[in-house]
């Protein structure tokens, strides 16, 4: 017998403390694979964010610093500054990222840090219990837009993979997602090429992965990997944005 | 002959597992709660698996082995 | 050790950098520019880290991570900027990171003034961001105060693995004063520091992970973490203090200044006794800890205190505290940038006595 496929060395025993169904755990374990697949476990520090990956010092099983609301990629900066040599990612939600983060994430892209940063973008604020994100859909109900997001009131969401690869300091930025076997194979490669962007010195290195909120959507896990597919990714276009790395055509 | 093993104590019962395998191995037994109450997912047709591994893919909470 | 004349601000850069800092996270304001200036031409010459940040709150999260990883850092800012950087503050303080964070005091509230003041001190003191926590606080007089200072400010954030804030006022930044610098001869690395066994810097199973961390969701885990850090404040309070008394001894009115303040009321000091007015001072050189207990013990001869401050008062309730209603406590200040006059401090000695 031999293993087709168990849990990433980099991930920890810990029990994942997500909702029933919530795409995060995908994310987590791609991210621990692609960690045990270079071979960088004891090189590798992560900066966990606030929101539902708060806990994620938890389950990586690494060297992990828990950073304030959106400033994880400051706080990269300066574990990079100190450790040129160690792979340095974080993993930030939409919320921490695109809405109170948006200067450091912009800042850190635009100077070419040598980080990478796993953007989970599930289009709602889950932690705090349902709120209206940066990223959350005109129309799409909320607790805090209870009548559907207004395009009027508050405008229409932010493409963050289409931003972030128009600045210079950018190496890779591609935008996947986490809805079936097929695309959690693509992130999967996607994070891995992040890292080795990263470690190739090429500059920053973002990967955005569409995940699902069953909780705070109303929805059950399975009806909301459809509606990923047939909601969020017409909205936010799947594939590499940008890529610098050498080999990259 | 392909083997799934799920440890059922982790399994929050998303059901993801059970809707991606194109193989129907996978089901919920509603005799079978966890310590944390939720109704795990069960191996009921081990016979059909072919190790695809769709399933431990996209299961949250790592709790899906596949051994061929 | 060659005397050297230089700006306050510039000494406290070459300061920190002779005490082993080697990693600078920063941003431009108003009367501090001189500490990032100077840093980024002489980090890149030691192979040293100076990094211009895209705003306070970042600057400070750049120091959260690279105290995290180990390594001795500082930022400085002035009023508005230190407002910013209280979140990272606070969460420096909670995950108990060293560091050393500079405040050259500008006129406040809100933009305020770029001129010298001490209307910070109710923000130092009492820890600035939120959740219960104090950082030590240290008040030069002097350019070569300064210089001193930021070696000691190292130190103790090391010793006692939180944040320290050197708490200097506009004039200390910008005035000119001959200075001793440590000899410490350029060198690529930093001299040794003590050792951080706690710092992120690559899990390879030798020890357990390192994670860097003020979340304590269990509400009795996260009140046995403040009570460890209380333990902690306590500690430092009772070793940390430090001052200094000037003609306290047979003195019928003490006055109580820091910074700058402390020198023009030394001025008035002098020209008070030589009207026959027995005059002493008690300069706090920590804010954080206070020398309570020095002042309560010069309450029991002293017929009155003066505190003179660049604020609208906030150090005189921390000297009403220490003398406990055993003495009256008269305030002298002035605000906004502007800066009391020897005559002014001798005039309201007067009155006092």
């Amino acid at each position: 017998m031999s293993i087709v496929f168990s849990k990433p060395l980099s991930l920890t025993d810990n029990v994942l403390t997500y909702c029933p169904g919530c795409t995060h755990g995908i994310i987590h374990r791609l991210v621990a694979e692609a960690i045990d697949d270079l071979g960088v476990q004891s090189q590798t520090i992560g900066v966990a964010p606030v929101g539902c990956a708060v806990f994620a010092y938890n389950f990586f099983a690494v060297d992990m610093l828990q950073a304030a609301h959106g400033r994880a990629p400051a706080v990269a900066t300066g574990v990079k500054r100190v450790h040129p040599d160690k792979i340095v990612f974080t993993y930030q939600g939409d919320g921490d990222l695109a809405s109170i983060g948006m200067a450091e994430i912009m800042h850190a892209a635009a100077r070419g840090e040598k980080i990478t940063t796993i953007f989970v973008n599930n289009a709602i604020y889950g932690m705090t219990g349902g709120q209206m994100a940066p990223t959350t859909l005109v129309g799409q109900v909320t607790t805090t837009s209870p009548y559907g997001r207004s395009e009027e009131l508050t405008g229409k969401p932010i493409r963050v993979s289409e931003i972030i690869s128009q600045l210079d300091g950018t190496a890779y930025a591609a935008r996947v997602s986490a809805h079936d076997p097929k695309h959690v194979m693509e992130a999967k490669k996607a994070i891995r090429k992040a890292f080795e962007t990263q470690r190739g010195g090429a500059g920053f290195s973002m990967v955005e992965v569409l995940s699902t909120c069953p909780t705070n959507w109303g929805m059950t896990p399975i009806e909301a990997l459809k509606w990923v597919a047939t909601d969020m990714v017409p909205y936010y276009p799947l594939g590499v944005y940008k890529d610098l790395s050498k080999g990259a055509a | 002959m392909p083997t799934l093993t799920i440890q059922s104590d982790l399994c929050k019962g998303c059901g993801l597992c059970v809707d991606v395998c194109p193989k129907k191995v996978l089901g919920f037994d509603p005799s079978s709660l966890n310590a944390k109450g939720y109704r795990p997912a069960s191996v009921l047709a081990p016979d059909a698996c072919v190790a695809c591994a769709f399933c431990a893919r996209m299961c949250p909470d790592c709790c899906i082995t596949v051994e061929r | 050790m060659a005397k050297l004349l230089m700006k306050g601000n510039e000494a406290i850069a070459e300061s920190a950098i002779r005490s082993g800092c080697r990693f600078f996270f920063g941003y431009p304001i108003t009367p501090q520019n001189q500490i990032p200036e100077y840093m980024s031409k002489r980090m890149p010459q030691i192979g040293g880290t100076f990094l211009q940040a895209e705003s306070e709150v970042s600057a400070i999260n750049m120091v959260y991570g690279a105290s995290g990883s180990g390594a001795r850092v500082m930022t400085s800012s002035s009023g508005p900027g230190i407002s910013l950087k209280q979140e990272g503050i606070s969460y420096l303080a909670g995950a108990q990171l060293p560091c050393v964070i500079v405040n050259i005091m500008r006129g406040g509230p809100g933009l305020g003034s770029i001129q010298p003041s001490q209307g910070d001190y109710f923000q130092s003191t009492r820890g600035g961001g939120h959740g219960d926590y104090r950082v030590p606080v240290l008040a030069p007089s002097s350019v070569s105060e300064a210089v001193s200072l930021t070696q000691r400010a190292f130190d103790l954030a090391d010793q006692y693995r939180t944040p320290v804030i050197l708490l200097g006022d506009g004039m200390i930044g910008q005035m000119m004063e001959p200075v001793d610098l440590p000899d410490q001869p350029d060198q690529p690395a930093a001299p040794s520091a003590p050792s951080k066994p706690w710092a992120a810097t690559g899990w390879d199973g030798s020890r357990p992970r390192s994670i860097i961390n003020s979340l304590y969701i269990d509400p009795s885990a996260l009140e046995r973490h403040n009570t460890m850090l209380q333990d902690k404040f306590a500690e430092i309070a009772k070793n940390e203090v430090a001052y200094s008394s000037e003609h306290t001894d047979d003195a019928d009115l003490i006055i109580i200044a820091y910074g700058t303040v402390a020198r023009i009321a030394r001025s008035a000091i002098r020209a008070a006794r030589a009207s026959g007015i027995k005059v002493g001072m008690i300069r706090p050189i920590t804010l954080w800890p206070f020398p309570s207990e020095p002042i309560a013990r010069a309450a029991r001869t002293a017929k009155a205190f003066l505190t003179v401050e660049m604020s609208a008062g906030q150090m005189v309730d921390d000297a009403r505290l220490a003398v406990g209603g055993l003495k009256p406590v008269y305030f002298y200040g002035r605000t906004g940038g502007m800066v009391p006059a020897v005559r002014d401090v001798l005039a309201r000695i007067k009155e006092a006595v």
